[in-house]
């Protein structure tokens, strides 16, 4: 590696800094001002590239591309001030975790909505007119249009620097940021400002997006992959701090850019492809930067406290009727294959559903008593399905040993991430966990040699007795009601309630000798380990295991579930599992826009049944005046 | 040997010294009220003493260890009992086992994963509600209590680890006058029966000069008198500062 080269590398990395500045910068306004991490940020600037190329084709010509972009701007700033009117407005005051699925909702409409419209394939925009050359610079040809962006963002910085300095709207912008109760005070209209600081940051994500469209081609995965770098930005920058979202984004565009630059480095015993792990490489500087400034480089300690939920009913073992029924349930579950005979699809659906159960009731366990709100959870799942699938093919472990293994990798995997995670709290922890799952996810993904890439691990089937199905169903059964039953002991134990008790008051539980944090990080490990044997038990149950099965889309699968069965009561995330696995399987198998489905049911859910089903019917049962067997 | 020993104790927080220069002891059963006017540092004190904040000079000696950057979580092991300005206990958990938590966590029993929490301790969780007059409330959950109750409580909870030293910061804000010469009463007799010592601060004039043995005055950062009730009232510069704010001492009692 030559220093031009470097040094070339590195204005190609202020170039990609503009853009994950514009999606950043827009977060952390809105944050900011609203409190609500917006994750349909990345989609807002999807649309932006999609828009721009729209309007660059269709009008084309150079009005068609410069005119377009600063339109599309507008347009995407009338979709966020929409979506804030609509939808948000509605919200402000729910929980948290609420909040981030109703965002993420949107992002599932989005995605479909501009799968509908645009269709599958990628779109590349016209080059930009005047700006279509290149220029030599450090002994290579840098395009002028990445020499223009690379100019653009430190502009979109200053003025809005000034904006916010000089103007009313920005001074009331930079009081709610600071002081929310200041803003009722001085007696302005909250709805006015919320929608327009909305509308603000989709228009500069909108402007983002567009600008791209000469770079890169208009892409469906978009979205996840520019929120998930604009999160890191904004959690290395600080929340709410714009000028940290810009230094951010020029330090981790610099990363990669140095990642890349660096390339094929040989250690003597094996070489590295450097220019594979650009997002491992993102991954480190946040934890380091998150370890040694919690707030992030620019950002202050916000007050974070907010009523997490409704206030939870005391656990109480189960009784007898309680008992009487999952002993009923168990032995129908026993007597399953015996029905198989006739559908032979009924086993493979069930055993979904109980791969689901486990991957539920794991994370619930640090979702509800833990208050630990993870939206990472695939990166256990994956651990164990690619730890036990690996294993299998380059190790020859026989299936079991390989069963076996899988919550032990998991493990492994949750006690470093969770020794992070554990250090933050309700949304700054849910973005680490998601942040961390696109790590697991991106390493698979770039690590072919390994993991075989996009294609995934293939023939991992199970050895004899368990090739038969309903054998295979039996096993998982076991293993489900194991890890259910193991979990629940864990609940009812001090263990447990000193998990409660550190999510109920941090305060008094350290005043009483608990370490919070340890109680947190050991009870992350056990949800992770137990999550990896949903993972062994679907890399076998399916034969393979892919990226795809241990993307985002994973995670909040396993949040719906958690919701839909009720995050306040301990049979929530089985009921929840159950019936959402079985939806997933035959109705949304039905529509190629599945994703827009589940944005709905997540919206219907977070906007009407707040307590899911199993709590609904826990509250019923109250109502009806019996004995609440609320957290049986 | 005092149990709680303040020596030079200081703080600010930017340009404010909220407590400068700030030493006093408490002997072994000592009742020692803390007050002085809203802003004094009384609370940064006690946040020191009880390890949520990190003084910035000075020394806290408590049982003849220093403590002065030690956690919360490990002052409490060495026999330091509290109770919070705004009441805090576990709301999900009913009132005895939150007693219960803070027995199993005296017993470091903490990390079991396997015996059921709710039958641990709790006799002698029944015990403490019982001295705190909340026994009756036992199975109920602790969040549907009145925030007097709570307050008891709290009390149980503090008392869970056998403490030589019981830090209670205002203990009956938000109380009814009558209520906080009950509260005050049952820890005075709580505490003079164990010979356990306490600090706490109060704004009801009448009670600290009829339950405290012993009373510190902080204004502005600064300790300006140490006495009994007696010395404390005709002490010029304490009446200063409470005329001062244009308050004698009956209106100080809010
Ligand atoms: N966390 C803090 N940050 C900044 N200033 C503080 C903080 N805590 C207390 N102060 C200041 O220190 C002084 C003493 O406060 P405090 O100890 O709460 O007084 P008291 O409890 O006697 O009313 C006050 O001026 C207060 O504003
Ligand atoms: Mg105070």
């Amino acid at each position: 590696m030559t220093l031009n080269a470097l040094l070339f590398q590195a204005l190609n990395g202020l170039s990609s800094a503009s853009g994950l500045f514009f999606i950043a910068a827009g977060l952390s306004l809105i944050f900011g001002v609203t409190r609500i991490v917006n994750i349909a940020h990345g989609s807002l600037y999807m649309l932006g590239t999609y828009i721009a190329y729209s309007l660059a084709t269709k009008i084309g010509g150079a009005f068609g591309f410069w005119g377009g972009i600063v339109l599309t701007a507008i347009i995407v700033g009338v979709i966020g001030a929409l979506i804030e009117i609509v939808l948000l407005r509605r919200i402000y005051r729910a929980p948290e975790l609420f909040q981030l699925l109703a965002t993420f909702a949107l992002v599932l409409v989005i995605n479909d909505a501009t799968l509908w419209l645009w269709g599958p394939e990628d779109l590349l925009g016209p080059r930009a007119p005047g700006l279509a050359g290149a220029v030599e610079i450090f002994g290579r040809r840098l395009p002028s249009y990445d020499l223009f962006l690379i100019f653009v963002a430190p502009a979109v910085l200053i003025v809005l620097h000034f904006a916010l300095a000089k103007t009313r709207f920005g001074r009331l912008i930079r009081a709610a940021t600071q002081d929310r109760e200041m803003v009722g005070a001085l007696g302005v209209n909250q709805a006015v400002l919320f929608t327009s600081v909305f509308a603000l940051g989709a228009l500069l994500a909108g402007l983002g997006g567009a600008l791209q469209v000469a770079r890169e081609p208009a892409n469906l995965a978009t979205d996840l992959i520019a929120i998930g770098d604009a999160f890191v930005v904004v959690v290395v920058g600080g929340m709410g701090s714009i000028t940290g979202a810009y230094l951010a984004a020029i330090i981790i565009a610099e990363v990669k850019a140095l990642c890349i630059a660096i390339g094929v480095v040989d250690l003597g015993f094996m070489s590295v492809n450097f220019s594979k792990f650009t997002l491992v490489a993102e991954f480190i500087v946040m934890a380091i930067v998150l370890v040694t400034r919690p707030y992030g480089l620019l950002g202050k300690p916000q007050g974070m406290v907010r009523s997490v939920a409704e206030p939870e009913d005391p656990i109480r073992p189960a009784t007898p009727m309680l008992k009487g029924l999952g002993a009923a349930v168990f032995i129908l579950l026993l007597a399953l294959p015996l029905l198989a005979q006739t559908s032979p699809y009924l086993m493979i659906l069930a055993i979904d559903v109980l791969i689901a159960v486990i991957f539920a009731t794991s994370l619930h366990f640090i979702m509800g008593p833990g208050g630990m709100h993870s939206f990472g959870h695939a990166a256990y799942f994956g651990l164990g399905a690619y730890g036990a699938a690996l294993l299998v093919q380059l190790a020859g472990f026989p299936m079991l040993a390989a069963l076996l293994a899988a919550p032990i990798i998991a493990l492994l995997g949750a006690l470093l991430f969770g020794w992070f995670a554990v250090r933050l709290s309700g949304v700054y922890l849910a973005m680490l966990t998601l942040a961390f799952a696109q790590i697991v996810w991106a390493l698979v993904f770039q690590w072919e040699s390994f993991t075989g890439g996009s294609n995934g691990v293939i023939g991992v089937w199970p050895s004899p007795p368990f090739d038969k199905s309903w054998v295979y169903y039996l096993l998982a059964l076991a293993l489900a009601v194991i890890s259910v039953l193991l979990l629940r002991r864990f609940l009812f134990a001090p263990f447990g309630y000193a998990m409660r008790a550190g999510r109920d008051s941090a305060l008094r539980a350290e005043a009483i000798g608990i370490d919070v944090k340890r109680i947190h990080w050991l009870g992350f490990a056990i949800a992770g380990c137990v999550c990896g044997i949903a993972g062994g038990l679907f890399a076998f149950a399916k034969g393979s295991i892919s990226p795809e099965a241990i993307s985002v889309g994973r995670s909040i699968d396993g949040l719906v579930m958690v919701l839909l069965g009720g995050i306040q009561t301990l049979v929530g995330p089985i009921v929840g599992a159950s019936v959402y696995a079985t939806l997933q399987d035959t109705v949304m198998r039905q529509t190629e826009y599945w994703r827009a489905l589940l944005g709905l049911i997540i919206l219907v859910l977070v906007l009407a049944f707040p307590q899911g089903i199993a709590g609904a019917l826990s509250s019923l049962a109250r109502k009806l005046g019996r004995k609440p067997g609320g957290a049986a | 040997m005092s149990v709680l020993s303040v020596q030079s104790l200081g703080k600010a927080f930017g340009g404010v010294r909220a407590v400068d220069n700030v030493s006093f002891e408490i002997g072994k059963g000592e009742f020692l009220a803390l007050i002085g006017p809203n802003g004094a540092g009384k609370s940064t004190t006690f946040n020191m003493i009880n390890g949520q904040l990190a003084p910035d000079a000075g020394d806290i000696l408590i049982g003849g260890k220093s403590t002065a950057r030690m956690k919360p979580r490990d002052i409490w092991r060495l026999g330091v009992g509290r109770t919070f300005q705004v009441a805090a206990t576990f709301g999900s958990m009913t009132v005895v086992e939150n007693v219960q938590m803070a027995l199993i966590s005296h017993a470091g029993r903490i990390l079991n994963l396997w015996r059921p929490a709710g039958s641990l301790y709790r006799g002698r969780a029944l015990e403490l509600l019982a001295q705190v007059g909340m026994a009756d409330a036992a199975d109920r959950p602790s969040r549907e209590l009145a925030y007097g109750d709570v307050k008891r409580i709290e009390l149980a909870i503090a008392l869970a680890n056998d403490p030589q030293l019981l830090l209670m910061d205002e203990p009956t804000a938000g109380m009814a006058p009558r209520e906080r010469n009950d509260l005050i009463k049952l820890v005075k007799d709580l505490v003079v029966e164990r010979g356990i010592s306490v600090l706490f601060t109060e704004h009801s004039m009448d009670v600290v000069f009829s339950y405290a043995d012993r009373i510190i005055v902080l204004a502005r950062g600064r300790l300006i008198a140490d006495g009994d009730a007696a010395a404390i009232r005709d002490n010029a510069k304490v009446q200063e500062v409470y005329f001062g704010t244009g308050k004698t001492f009956q209106e100080a009692s809010p």
